[in-house]
């Protein structure tokens, strides 16, 4: 028998049997819902086999909708990722800076760039692009949204990086000092590698927040990523909404718990690893850390 | 309005072909606060303040249904029988990992227009309201579930232990003993939620409610001379609403705060 609750006695047979019933119930109730639901989606011609059968049967679906949109989704986070963690780095660093101007003034830049909404940031990227630039309209929508992300994402990712190196223990950068060490060879080639290493499950995390961000792109930018893929779908495949959505929502669901277990599997590597000092850094569920 | 012409003066509503309309003053006078306002945010054709006010709206009311719905959750999670626990585990596990955007616009495009749900609005305004603050909350409610969990976990073995010693249920010990002290010890998390969810009120301009980042979309389209400026004014309006909620909370916090 696995480890109890603290907040309940471990049941007798008596628990067991109201337990028991609880379970009953709730299957019920969960079962009235079912029927209910379907109901309302037979009536409205949304469960026929017609509207569902494309996934399985036509691969079209897949090579020219459903595929390049997973693709188009996976590359812009991708990118936003690789373009937006050098950045963080550099801001994360000047934030920790012994000069307080600078410090003060980075600082205030990662707040002001973490209180905005990325939508507004890829709105305004978008409008930049289309005035001041000579990117095509076709490839606006990528550049706006990556350009949004890795605004957002610099400013989220300076903070881990900087907690990551807070995490470290003094015996590190005293150490480093002892032997001669200047400000920035302490930096580079003792405390941003371990850093580096802690923060790998808060990074993992952090590309969930990204990957569910491009779909923002995806409505209201045009942008030809997986939920863009929906509205193609059911007006190719007559009106099935409610499918589409449905196959949608679960690659966006498989992608993200496919990185949820990386992170989780990076931290116990962290934990495990010598390759560092500190604590493996997580980030918040939201994985955006407060702004005060 | 007759008091204020002058004795003989025609009556405003004869038609203007008698009294071309070049000899009469502008009846409607341009208000003050469009001269002290820059071009770009015309108050005639813009509302500001209306988008903002359904901003604070949508975080407000998802904020009340996330709040309740996710302690509904975490007293799942923690709960004696293993099927509530399985099934709020796997509610937080899928909501948290769909897209927010996918969540809103299926209100709308699933939910709405394809089985006919209007949550009780009357208009397409009000519906569209009401459909995102569902999803707002649905998906929020993961997180605030989340975080009470983590505040669960950090209440002391032994207040629950010496609340059961006393005879109480499990609906007793949580709801006397361990989340009272959860609550305390989370506000500052929750406060992380709330400014998110704050944030993702953008993302019911998906949409179409009438809200900030939707008139923004608008203003950077027709102002396009302007958009630094205009995204400035919101970024501001924005700053405006989560700087005050985050400094609130966190002097709640730190008043609620358990000693130990």
């Amino acid at each position: 028998m696995k480890a109890l609750s603290v907040l309940y006695d471990s049941p007798g047979p008596r628990a067991r049997r109201r337990n028991l019933l609880y379970s009953l119930l709730f299957l019920l109730m969960v079962a009235a819902a079912a029927w209910w639901t379907l109901k309302q989606l037979a009536d409205k011609n949304q469960l026929a086999a017609e509207k569902w059968t494309p996934f399985v049967e036509d691969p079209r679906v897949w090579t020219e909708f459903l595929l390049p949109g997973l693709l188009h989704t996976v590359q812009a986070a991708a990118v936003a990722l690789v373009l937006a963690l050098p950045l963080g780095a550099l801001l994360g660093i000047a934030r920790l800076s012994d000069h307080a101007l600078l410090r003060r003034s980075v600082g205030t830049l990662i707040d002001c760039c973490r209180a905005v909404p990325v939508l507004m940031l890829m709105l305004l990227a978008n409008e930049v692009y289309a005035r001041f630039s000579d990117v095509t309209p076709e490839a606006r929508p990528l550049y706006a949204v990556v350009t949004g992300l890795v605004v957002f994402n610099a400013a989220v990712l300076a903070e881990i990086v900087r907690a990551g190196i807070l995490a470290l223990p003094r015996g590190q950068s005293d150490a480093a000092r002892a032997i001669g060490m200047r400000k920035g060879q302490l930096m580079a080639s003792i405390l941003l590698p371990q850093a580096v290493t802690a923060m790998l499950p808060a990074l993992t995390t952090q590309l969930v927040v990204i990957v569910k961000d491009t779909a923002l792109g995806g409505e209201m930018l045009a942008f030809d990523e997986l939920l863009h893929q929906v509205r193609l779908i059911s007006a190719n495949y007559g009106a099935n909404t409610i499918a589409s959505f449905t196959v949608v929502a679960l690659l966006f669901i498989a992608l993200n718990l496919l990185l949820t277990a990386l992170a989780s599997r990076t931290e116990s590597w962290v934990r495990r690893s010598r390759r560092t000092t500190g604590t493996a850094v997580t980030a918040s569920p939201t994985g955006r850390a407060p702004l005060a | 309005m007759a008091g204020h012409l002058p004795p003989g003066a025609p009556p405003a509503t004869l038609p203007s072909a008698t009294f071309p309309s070049a000899t009469f003053p502008s009846a409607t006078p341009v208000p003050d606060t469009a001269a002290l306002l820059p071009d770009f945010l015309d108050a005639q054709r813009y509302d500001l303040f209306g988008a903002f006010w359904v901003t604070v709206q949508l975080a407000l009311y998802a904020a009340a249904g996330a709040l309740t719905w996710g302690t509904l959750l975490a007293g799942l999670r923690v709960s004696p029988v293993p099927l509530l626990r399985a099934f709020a585990a796997l509610y937080v596990h899928v909501v948290r990992n769909t897209p927010l955007t996918v969540i809103i616009v299926a209100t709308s495009l699933a939910l709405h227009q394809t089985m006919g749900a209007t949550l009780g609005g009357g208009t397409a305004k009000e519906t569209g309201f009401r459909l995102a603050v569902l999803g707002l909350a649905a998906y929020t409610a993961t997180f605030v579930c989340e975080s009470l969990r983590s505040g669960i976990n950090s209440v002391p073995v032994g207040e629950a232990e010496a609340a059961r010693s006393l005879g109480l249920t499990f609906p007793q010990v949580l709801r006397h003993v361990v989340l009272p002290q959860a609550f305390r010890a989370v506000v500052n998390p929750l406060a992380t939620v709330l400014m998110s969810l704050t944030k993702n009120t953008t993302t019911a301009a998906a949409i179409g409610v009438g809200e900030a980042a939707l008139l923004m979309k608008e203003m950077l389209e027709n102002e396009s001379h302007a958009v630094f400026a205009v995204f400035a004014v919101f970024a501001f309006g924005f700053v405006c609403i989560t700087l005050p909620t985050g400094l609130l909370l966190g002097w709640i916090s730190t008043r609620v705060a358990v000693r130990r």
